[in-house]
C-alpha cells in the first residue's frame, strides 16, 4: 500500500537531480567521447571553456569507458542518442560507425587537417593522431622489449595491462597491430602473450592508472605518452619502447550525427576543432599530435619521443570487415 | 592403615566468581563418597577437580598418594557418568563403549567382546547397534555405567547419575553401580542431592556448602544430626520434594 | 488461525505476489529466448562458451574448497577457544563481508593484496621474487574467500557450540583428541552445516559478477555473468548473452537440484547450549596452532577493510562531500533502494501470509503447491541472477536509452527480489510465532480483516518488518550487477559512480567513496542485525 505514494515520490526526486541544471535559454551541445578526454586533467575543461566563449552555448561532455564503447552506445541507442557530435573513434572504426546510418557529411572544409598517410573523409575529421607503442617504468624494467616479438616471447614474470577491444582503441589497435606484424600466426601469439598479461582493462585510462600505480611495469599506451610524465612530473622515468617491427597509427575523429538536435552549432563545434582553440589542447592534455596549426609550439619533450620508422593502418574496410571475427578469434586465444 | 589413600585432597583451592572454594579431604580405596550440599556450594567443582577439568590455583589432588595436579582429564584412571549427555547422539551404543577402551576406536576382537560383555553386564546383551536416542533415560545411564564398567579405573566419579529417573528406577541403577563398582573396586565419589540415595549407597558423606567442606563424616546417623546449620537448612528445603 | 475470509485474503494475495514475481522473472527470460533463437554460433564462439563455463565451474568449486577446507579448522579452532579476549569482536567482524558491497571489498582487498599492498611487500620481505597477482584466478579467489570464509564459519560453529558440554567432559575424560576427536565428534556434527554451507558458496561463487569483473583480468577469466554483461555492453550480442544466460540459469538449476539432495533435513537433537569450557582443549603452547588459525583469519579478513577506512580517509572526503555527483548519485541509491526493500517486505508479507494460510488447513493439493511455491519464489531469484535478469530487461527496454521510469523500476524490480529470501528468512518465523500467540485471541475477541492487520499483525511483526527492509536497504546499496547494464549518465548509484571513478583511475575519489558507501552499508547492517538480535530472529 504504501509502496503506491512512496514510489512516484523517489522517482520524482531522482529525476529532479538528474535533468541538467543549465535550464536557461542558451542551446546545449552534447558530445560524447571517452572518459580521459573529459577527465580533470584531459583535453575536455580546457576545450568546453574556449568553445563556450566563442559559441555562446552549453558543451556537455559525456564520457564512456573508451572508443570501442562509444561505438557500441550508439548502435545500442541508434536514433535516441541525443548527442550532437561523436568523438573519439578511430579510422579502425568510421567504417561501422558509417554503417550504422546515423552519422552524416560534415560538409566542412578540412584542407588545413593533416595526418600521415593522409587520410580525409566526408564523415568523419581527424583531430589528433599517435602511435601505439608499450610504454614501460624504467625503473622496473632494465630491458624493455624491442620488438613485438620480444614482447610476445619475453618473461611472463614482467606483466602488461592492455585493453579490451571490444571496448577500446587502444586495445582494438594492439589487436590490429598484431595482425599487421603476425598474420595468421596472430592468434598463436596472443596465446603466448596472455602469459604476461596481467590484466585486460575496458579502457585506457583504467590501464594506464593501474601502471602509474605500480600494478604492472608496462602497458600499452602512445608513443607520446612518456611526453606528459616528462612535462607534467618532470620525469623520465616512464619510456615508450621502440619496435622493430613498427608501430600501429591511430588517428582519432570526430563525426556529426545526423539526429543531432541542435546540428547547426554540432557543425560549428566540427569547425572549431580544426583551429588552434581545439588543437591547442591536445599535445599536452590528450598527449597526442595535434593534427592542425597551433597558436603555440610543442613542447621540448616530443622531440624526444619514438617516432617509428614504420607505421602500419589497416584501411577503414579492411578494419570493419575483419573487426568481428578478429576479436572472436582474440577472445579465444585469450581465454585459454 | 599402610596403604596411600585412593583419592586425597590438600588444601585445594580453586576460585570462580564469587565463588572461593578450598577443599581438604581423603578416601580409602573401595569406599562409597555422597557429596551433598546446596546448588552453587561447590558439589560439581569438586567433581571437575578430581576429573581434571578445571584446574586448581593452588593444593595437591592425590591418587594413590601420587600427585595428579600435572595429569590430563585422560591419565587420571579416572571414569565419570553425568546426569546427561554421556553418550555422543550420533554414534551407536557398542562404539560409545568401545570409546572408553581406545579413544580412536582402534578395536581388535577381544576388545570389542569386552564392549558385549560391559552391555551384557548391565542387562542390555544385544542393544550394541542401537543409538542412544532409541533407548530410554535409564537404559542409557546403564551405557554409561557398561562404559565404566569396561573401562576399570579406579575412581568412578558421578555427577548425580541417576537424578529424573524416577524413584524405582533409581534404586535400580544405584544397585547395578554399587556391583560394578565391587567388581572393579573402584572407589565412587558421588554427588547427589538425594539424602536417601546417599543413605542407601554411601558409607561416607561430604556436606559442601559456600565452598567448604561443612562435615565429613561417616553416613550412619549423618542425617540424624543437629548440630549442623547449614545441614538443617538444606534438609529443610529439600526434604519436601 | 484465521477466518474464512482472512484465508481467502491471503490466498488471493500471495498468489498475486507469485505472478508478480513469476512475471519479473519469466519475460526477461522469454525475451531473451525470442531475441537469441535466430542467432547461430561460430565453432571458436562454441569453444570460447565451453571454456567460461568450465572457468565458472572451476572458481566456484576452487573457491568453495578454500573456504571450507578453511572454515571447517578455524570453526574449530573458535570452538575450542570459547572465551579468549575479542572472540565476541571477532565473530561479529565475520558478519560484515555479507553486506560489504563487493566493489568496496575488492578495493580494500587491492589494498592489501595488489602489487604495492602489504601482502606483496611482505613477500618480498621473505625474498619471494614473483609479486601475487591480485588479477585472475587468484585475485577472484582471495576476494570470494573473503567473502564466503566468514560466512561459512558462522553457519558452522553453532553446529559445534550446540553440542552439550558433556561431551567436551567426556572426550577429555576419555582421551579423545586430535584428530579422532574431530573424526568421530566435531566432523559429524559440523557436516551437515558445512555441506549446507558448501552449497550455498558454490552458488554464491557461480553466480559472482562483480568481483569477477572488477579483478578477473581478462577473458581467460571470465564467468558467465560477466561474459553475459559484456556480450550485452561489449558487443551487443544478445545471441551469445542468450547461450550464456542459458547454460548459467541450467548450472544454477542443477546446483540448486543438487543442494536439495545434499542438505535433507536433520532431526534436532537435545542440546543444552553454547558450552562454556573445553576441557579437552589443550591449553599453553598447545593452544598456538588455533591462536594462529584464528589470529591468521582475523587478520586476512579485516585487512581489507582496515585498509578501506585508511585510504578512505586519506581521500579529500569534504571535496566529495561537496560534489553534487555524490549527492545525486547518493540519491539515486537511496531511492532505489528504499523503494526496492518496500517492494521486497511487501512480496515477502504476503507471501508469508499465503504460506501460514496454505499450511494452516492444507486439504488440497492446490494449497499444498501454494505453500510451496510461495517458498520456492525466493530461491527462484537465486536461479535467476540479476544479471540474466536485467540482460532480459535491458534487451525489451532497447537498452533502456533516453528512458528513465522503465530502467528504475527494472532496477529496484531487480533489487527488491535480490533481497527477498534474506527478508523472507527474517519475517517467516516472526509471522509464526506472531500468529501462534494472538491467533486465537483475536478470533476470540472477533477482531478481523483489515482492523485485525493494522491493530495486531502488523504491529507485532513491526520489529522483524523493519529489520527486513532495513537489511533490503543495505543489500540493494550495495549492488552493482542490476545498475551495470543500464547505468548510464543519467542513472548513476554509488556503487555505479565508484566503478566509474576506479575505470578512471580517481583512485582517491574511489576509496573516499569506498568508504562512504561501505559506512553507509555496514551501518545499515549492523542496524538490520541489532533489531534482528532483540527481535529473536537474524537474517542468519
Amino acid at each position: 500500500m504504501r509502496i503506491s505514494h512512496v514510489l512516484p515520490v523517489a522517482l520524482t526526486t531522482m529525476l529532479a537531480f538528474s535533468s541538467s541544471p543549465a535550464a536557461s535559454a542558451e542551446k546545449t551541445l552534447t558530445v560524447y567521447t571517452y572518459e580521459s578526454f573529459v577527465s580533470d586533467w584531459g583535453p575536455g575543461p580546457k576545450i568546453e571553456a574556449a568553445f563556450e566563449a566563442e559559441c555562446n552555448c552549453d558543451l556537455k561532455w559525456v564520457g564512456v569507458a573508451d572508443g570501442v564503447a562509444l561505438l557500441n552506445r550508439l548502435k545500442l541507442e541508434g536514433e535516441k542518442a541525443r548527442a550532437g557530435v561523436v568523438l573519439g573513434l578511430d579510422t579502425n572504426l568510421v567504417t561501422e560507425a558509417k554503417n550504422t546510418g546515423l552519422f552524416e557529411p560534415h560538409g566542412l572544409e578540412t584542407k588545413s587537417v593533416s595526418v600521415p598517410g593522409g587520410f580525409s573523409d566526408t564523415v568523419f575529421i581527424p583531430y589528433d593522431y599517435s602511435h601505439f607503442a608499450v610504454v614501460y617504468d624504467s625503473e622496473a624494467i632494465s630491458a624493455p622489449p624491442a620488438s613485438l616479438k620480444d614482447l610476445v616471447e619475453g618473461d611472463p614474470r614482467d606483466k602488461i595491462v592492455i585493453q579490451d577491444p571490444r571496448t577500446s582503441t587502444p586495445g582494438l589497435g594492439l589487436l590490429l597491430w598484431m595482425k599487421s606484424v603476425y598474420g595468421d600466426d596472430a592468434k598463436a601469439a596472443w596465446e603466448k602473450l596472455s602469459k604476461r598479461v596481467l590484466t585486460v582493462t575496458p579502457g585506457w585510462s583504467e590501464a594506464y592508472g593501474l601502471f602509474t600505480s605500480g600494478e604492472a611495469p608496462m602497458v600499452l599506451s602512445y608513443t607520446t605518452s612518456p611526453a606528459y610524465h616528462m612535462v607534467a612530473e618532470e620525469t623520465d622515468r616512464y619510456q615508450a619502447a621502440e619496435f622493430a617491427e613498427g608501430h600501429y597509427l591511430q588517428i582519432e575523429v570526430a563525426g556529426l550525427l545526423a539526429h543531432a538536435p541542435e546540428k547547426e552549432l554540432a557543425r560549428q563545434f566540427l569547425s572549431f576543432m580544426m583551429t588552434p582553440g581545439f588543437q591547442n589542447e591536445i599535445p599536452t592534455n590528450n598527449w597526442m599530435m595535434p593534427v592542425a596549426a597551433t597558436s603555440i609550439d610543442l613542447p621540448e619533450a616530443f622531440s624526444t619521443l619514438v617516432s617509428p620508422q614504420k607505421s602500419f593502418l589497416y584501411s577503414p574496410e579492411d578494419a570493419a570487415e575483419n573487426r568481428a571475427a578478429w576479436i572472436d578469434e582474440w577472445l579465444d586465444a585469450m581465454s585459454r | 592403615m599402610t596403604q596411600p589413600p585412593a583419592i586425597m585432597f590438600d588444601r585445594v583451592v580453586y576460585g570462580i566468581g564469587d565463588l572461593r572454594a578450598e577443599f581438604s579431604f581423603q578416601r580409602h580405596p573401595g569406599s562409597v563418597t555422597a557429596i551433598l550440599g546446596p546448588s552453587g556450594a561447590g558439589k560439581s567443582t569438586l567433581l571437575n577437580l578430581a576429573a581434571g577439568f578445571l584446574v586448581p590455583d593452588s593444593g595437591v589432588i592425590c591418587m594413590d598418594g601420587r600427585s595428579i595436579n600435572g595429569l590430563p582429564p585422560s591419565g587420571r584412571g579416572v571414569s565419570i557418568v553425568f546426569q546427561d549427555n554421556n553418550l555422543f547422539a550420533h554414534l551407536d551404543i557398542r562404539t560409545n563403549i568401545g570409546l572408553g577402551l581406545d579413544p580412536a576406536l582402534r578395536l581388535d576382537q577381544p576388545a570389542w567382546s569386552t564392549v558385549d560383555k560391559a552391555l551384557e553386564r548391565v542387562g542390555l546383551a544385544g542393544f550394541g547397534r542401537r543409538m542412544p536416542g532409541t533407548l530410554s533415560g535409564g537404559e542409557r545411564q546403564r551405557v554409561a555405567l557398561a562404559r565404566a564398567f569396561a573401562r576399570r579405573r579406579p575412581l568412578l566419579l558421578l555427577d548425580e547419575p541417576f537424578d529424573g529417573l524416577g524413584p524405582g528406577l533409581a534404586a535400580d541403577m544405584l544397585g547395578l553401580m554399587l556391583e560394578i563398582r565391587a567388581e572393579v573396586g573402584a572407589t565412587v565419589l558421588m554427588v547427589t542431592h538425594d539424602p536417601d540415595e546417599a543413605r542407601a549407597a554411601a558409607d561416607q558423606i561430604l556436606f559442601i556448602a559456600k565452598g567448604r567442606i561443612a562435615a565429613d563424616a561417616p553416613s550412619d546417623g549423618f542425617f540424624e544430626r543437629r548440630d549442623l546449620p547449614e545441614l538443617d537448612a538444606y534438609l529443610g528445603s529439600t526434604g519436601e520434594t | 488461525m484465521l477466518t474464512r475470509t482472512e484465508h481467502r485474503a491471503a490466498r488471493a494475495a500471495g498468489l498475486a505476489a507469485l505472478l508478480c514475481i513469476g512475471l519479473a522473472l519469466a519475460v526477461p527470460v522469454l525475451v531473451l529466448v525470442a531475441q537469441g533463437a535466430g542467432t547461430g554460433l561460430s565453432a571458436s564462439q562454441g569453444e570460447y562458451l565451453l571454456r567460461i563455463t568450465r572457468f565458472t565451474l572451476m572458481q566456484a568449486g576452487l573457491s568453495t574448497i578454500l573456504s571450507l577446507a578453511t572454515a571447517v579448522p578455524l570453526a574449530r579452532a573458535l570452538a575450542r577457544r570459547p572465551a579468549f579476549p575479542g572472540r565476541r569482536w571477532l565473530i561479529n567482524l565475520f558478519a560484515v563481508p555479507l553486506g560489504l558491497p563487493p566493489l568496496v571489498a575488492a578495493l580494500g582487498l587491492i589494498e592489501v593484496w595488489g602489487r604495492n599492498g602489504i601482502a606483496n611487500k611482505g613477500l618480498g620481505l621473505l625474498g619471494v621474487e614473483t609479486p601475487f597477482s591480485i588479477y585472475g584466478l587468484s585475485g577472484i579467489l582471495i576476494a570470494h574467500v573473503f567473502f564466503n570464509l566468514p560466512l561459512a564459519v558462522r553457519f558452522i560453529l553453532p553446529g559445534l557450540e550446540r553440542l552439550p558440554p558433556e561431551y567436551w567432559k567426556t572426550a577429555a575424560n576419555l582421551g579423545m583428541g586430535g584428530l579422532s576427536l574431530f573424526r568421530l565428534i566435531e566432523w559429524p556434527a559440523m557436516r551437515q552445516s558445512a555441506a549446507g554451507a558448501a552449497g550455498l558458496v558454490f552458488m554464491l561463487c557461480a553466480t559472482s559478477f562483480t568481483l569477477v569483473l572488477v579483478l578477473g583480468g581478462g577473458p581467460a577469466a571470465t564467468t558467465l555473468e560477466v561474459a553475459i554483461y559484456q556480450a550485452l555492453r561489449f558487443d551487443f550480442d544478445p545471441g551469445r548473452a542468450l547461450m550464456l544466460a542459458a547454460i548459467q540459469v541450467g548450472l544454477t538449476l542443477a546446483v540448486m537440484l543438487g543442494l536439495k539432495l545434499i542438505s535433507a533435513p536433520s532431526k534436532p537433537g537435545d542440546t543444552k547450549g553454547g558450552s562454556t569450557s573445553r576441557p579437552d582443549a589443550p591449553h599453553g603452547l598447545h593452544a598456538l596452532p588455533d591462536a594462529v588459525l584464528i589470529g591468521v583469519a582475523g587478520v586476512f579478513v579485516g585487512a581489507p577493510m582496515v585498509a578501506v577506512i585508511i585510504s578512505g580517509l586519506q581521500a579529500d572526503l569534504s571535496r566529495l562531500l561537496a560534489d553534487p555527483q555524490f549527492w545525486r548519485a547518493a540519491t539515486t541509491s537511496l531511492s532505489i533502494g528504499v523503494a526496492a526493500a518496500l517492494l521486497s517486505v511487501l512480496l515477502a508479507g504476503l507471501l508469508v501470509r499465503a504460506r501460514y494460510s496454505a499450511a494452516d488447513r492444507s486439504a488440497s493439493p492446490a494449497l499444498g503447491l501454494l505453500s510451496a511455491l510461495s517458498g520456492a519464489a525466493s530461491s527462484l531469484t537465486l536461479l535467476v541472477p540479476p544479471v540474466v535478469l536485467g540482460a532480459g530487461w535491458f534487451l525489451m527496454l532497447g537498452g533502456g536509452v533516453g528512458q528513465m521510469l522503465a530502467p528504475l523500476a527494472v532496477i529496484v524490480t531487480v533489487n527488491a527480489l535480490m533481497a527477498l529470501p534474506f527478508v523472507m528468512r527474517v519475517i517467516e518465523p516472526a509471522h509464526l510465532s506472531a500468529m501462534q500467540r494472538n491467533g486465537r485471541l483475536s478470533l476470540s475477541l472477533g477482531i478481523t480483516g483489515f482492523s485485525r492487520l493494522w491493530q495486531i499483525d502488523i504491529p507485532a511483526l513491526r520489529l522483524p518488518l523493519v529489520t527486513g527492509f532495513v537489511f533490503a536497504v543495505a543489500l540493494s546499496l550495495g549492488d552493482l550487477g542490476a545498475i551495470a547494464l543500464f547505468g548510464s549518465d543519467r542513472i548513476v548509484t554509488l556503487p555505479w559512480l565508484l566503478y566509474q571513478k576506479l575505470g578512471s583511475y580517481r583512485t582517491s575519489d574511489a576509496a573516499g567513496l569506498a568508504l562512504l558507501l561501505g559506512g553507509l552499508t555496514m551501518g545499515l547492517m549492523l542496524a538490520a542485525d541489532r533489531l534482528g538480535n532483540r527481535n529473536g530472529t537474524t537474517g542468519q
